[in-house]
């Protein structure tokens, strides 16, 4: 028992990921609202973002900004000494792209809700199946 | 000038892009002159591209600002990537050349927004294509995604809905895409396509690059619509507007494939990829279901649009299992059925877009008659259907040989005998629509008086027409020259490793 809560407590980070990711997932599989839906999708993409900010992470390691002083350009830096930034940086990109997908999907939600009156997937698609029998 | 052509494809449609919006606000009239020649130029560079590789026999390489490959992102073209270039700015173009009048008609108070995103997702195709760089294919990922969700969302009725679903379900596939490339990182450090390549092979046993690769294969597969995963599919493209089906349809699944073979072949590399016989048989039986799946499917279909996308999901069965025989025939025969498919569905769409600016619906009854109305178009619709179905002149058959013989060499006669039926398949569901077409004969006119009436004949304008000749002709072109581009091309992209 006491291994299995180490096991869990050093990989702490992973283990909020997964649960994150799961959350996600569920709520867009099983949720019947279509912001429900939206709210799920970025909560999968939220957990990605930090499974990538959680490793570039180094333990007693510092931010990547190298001090320069004049006149002392021989330095010996250490890696070790420095988180990787990295991964950070790659993640900017990946929050720009899940705004603009969540402005995407909100602007489609609303022309859904324009056209239908409602953002309940089974009134949607009762709706939708009333319009083509009509048809 | 020309060692700067492979960042020129992206460079230039993407600023063409941003200057269609700017004119899209005060003169709607030069959007579309911008755009074509945005896109021919395009057709330009990539075919000097290509024939660059093909001179010198070696690829293509570009640094980004200079930096060396490892830290900095590369752009690389080399056989495989230089075709699949060519194929998509020629899609792109032949689709846009004609459709200036439909454009107009459908969207009369977007033009500048419509224009913008075609040139957008056009440019978001190139550079997943053209990279060579892990996460900037990502990051153009989702800049095809994002602008093919709002090219759908134009539609009429259900198109909002169904690009909400396709975006929901594009999103999971790019985050898997995502996650395993964040585990490729963790193992090498690296997020060049060749330096991982490089690095890989020392941790090749470990288990966080066997998850990397199945976390990469399944949101290429998401996004490819392989069968179990090809519920976004049929909604998305048939609700779409035509001229954005017409855009989407051909260029993003089969640039999906090409993305997984670019991943499978040159990050994993073989020595990888085809190391675990259950994987790859898993692979070839899952796109075995998904063609005969298909087209069951489409069978019970009544509305043309609709049939097609499901022939699209049989079609990318073809090629994820003639890739994955991993024998040197299947391979070629996928990236082969990648330059044919994305123009015979291209041929398809344009008709659809041509018979849809003429008549009202596209369910089978909507088109008694049309041989007459519109000989020209349909000619182009049968040659399409021809080259799906694997008639000999026409392209469609070429890959299908190569495939079937991909099959043999494999001994896999599931596969070969899932291709067959598709094929019997196909014949049935194009001369279904071939034969409404041509007997029988117009019900609104028909119905009062015995006799068949008369038809006049009412063709699509001829600029609408020039391009759907085109497309038509190059099928049997392409058809009649497929050993040339298998021999010079074709063979080189693959491996010497792949027997």
């Amino acid at each position: 028992m006491d291994d299995m809560i180490a096991i869990i407590l050093s990989k702490y980070n992973y283990w909020t990921v997964i649960t994150l990711m799961m959350i996600g997932l569920y709520a867009m599989i099983v949720k019947n609202n279509l912001i429900k839906k939206i709210i799920g999708m970025n909560i999968f993409q939220t957990s990605i973002i930090l499974f990538y900010v959680s490793m570039g992470m180094k333990k007693d390691a510092t931010i990547p900004i190298l001090e320069h002083h004049p006149g002392m350009q021989e330095h010996v830096y250490h890696a070790a000494d420095y988180i990787n930034p990295l991964p950070h940086v790659l993640m900017l990109t990946a929050i720009v792209v899940s705004v603009a997908t969540l402005g995407v999907a909100l602007s489609l939600a609303l022309k859904v809700y324009d056209q239908y009156g409602t953002l309940e997937e089974d009134e949607i698609n009762a709706k939708i199946r009333k319009a083509s029998v009509k048809s | 000038m020309t060692e700067h052509y492979s960042v020129l494809l992206i460079i230039m449609p993407f600023l063409s892009g941003l200057l269609i919006s700017i004119f899209g606000w005060y003169d709607q009239k030069k959007c579309y002159a911008i755009a074509i020649l945005c896109l021919f130029l395009s057709i330009i560079i990539s075919i000097s591209l290509l024939l660059a590789v093909m001179q010198n026999g070696e690829p293509v390489q570009y640094r980004i600002g200079g930096w060396a490959p490892p830290w900095g992102i590369a752009y690389h073209v080399d056989y495989l990537n230089g075709i699949v270039l060519v194929v998509i700015s020629l899609t792109s173009f032949l689709n846009l050349a004609g459709a200036r009048k439909v454009i107009e008609k459908e969207f009369s108070d977007r033009i500048g927004a419509f224009y913008t995103l075609y040139i957008l997702f056009t440019t978001g195709l190139l550079g997943m294509v053209v990279t060579g760089d892990a996460f900037n294919l990502y990051v153009l990922l989702e800049i095809t995604s994002l602008t093919g969700y709002a090219l759908i969302g134009f539609g009429v009725n259900r198109a909002p809905l169904s690009a909400l679903n396709y975006l929901l379900m594009g999103t999971i596939g790019a985050s898997f895409y995502l996650l395993g490339v964040g585990y490729l990182y963790m193992g090498t450090g690296s997020l060049n396509m060749a330096d991982i390549a490089h690095l890989l092979p020392a941790i090749y046993h470990s288990r966080t690059v066997m998850f990397a690769f199945l976390l990469i294969l399944c949101g290429l597969f998401v996004k490819m619509a392989l069968f179990p995963l090809h519920g976004w599919l049929p909604n998305a493209y048939s609700d779409a507007p035509s001229i954005s089906s017409g855009l989407i349809a051909p260029l993003t699944t089969k640039v999906m494939v090409y993305v997984m073979i670019r991943m499978v072949l040159t990050v994993f590399t073989p020595a990888f990829s085809f190391s675990f016989a259950a994987l790859n048989s898993t692979m070839v039986w899952v796109a075995v279901i998904g063609i005969l799946s298909g087209s069951m499917l489409a069978l019970f279909q009544t509305r043309l649009k609709r049939m097609i996308t499901y022939v699209i999901v049989t079609e990318i069965g073809y090629m994820v299992g003639g890739f994955w025989l991993g024998t040197r025939d299947g391979m070629t025969g996928a990236i082969l059925h990648i330059v044919n498919d994305a123009m015979m569905t291209l041929c398809l769409f344009l008709s659809i877009t041509l018979i849809s600016y003429k008549i009202k619906g596209d369910r089978f009854s909507d088109f008694r008659g049309i041989f007459r109305k519109m000989p020209v178009t349909m000619t182009a619709f049968v040659v399409a259907a021809l080259s799906i179905i694997g008639v000999p002149p026409t392209c469609g058959f070429f890959s299908k040989w190569y495939l079937i013989s991909g099959g043999i060499a494999a001994g896999h006669y599931g596969f070969i005998a899932a291709l067959l039926f598709s094929s019997l398949v196909n014949a049935v569901l194009f001369f279904r629509v071939i034969e409404i077409g041509y007997f029988e004969p117009f019900s609104d006119h028909g119905a009062n008086s015995g006799h068949v009436p008369e038809v006049r004949m009412d063709e699509a304008p001829v600029s609408m027409l020039m391009p759907l000749m085109i497309t038509a002709a190059m099928l049997i072109v392409l058809g009649i020259f497929s050993g040339d581009i298998v021999t010079r091309a074709i063979q080189f992209a693959i491996p010497a490793s792949i027997i």
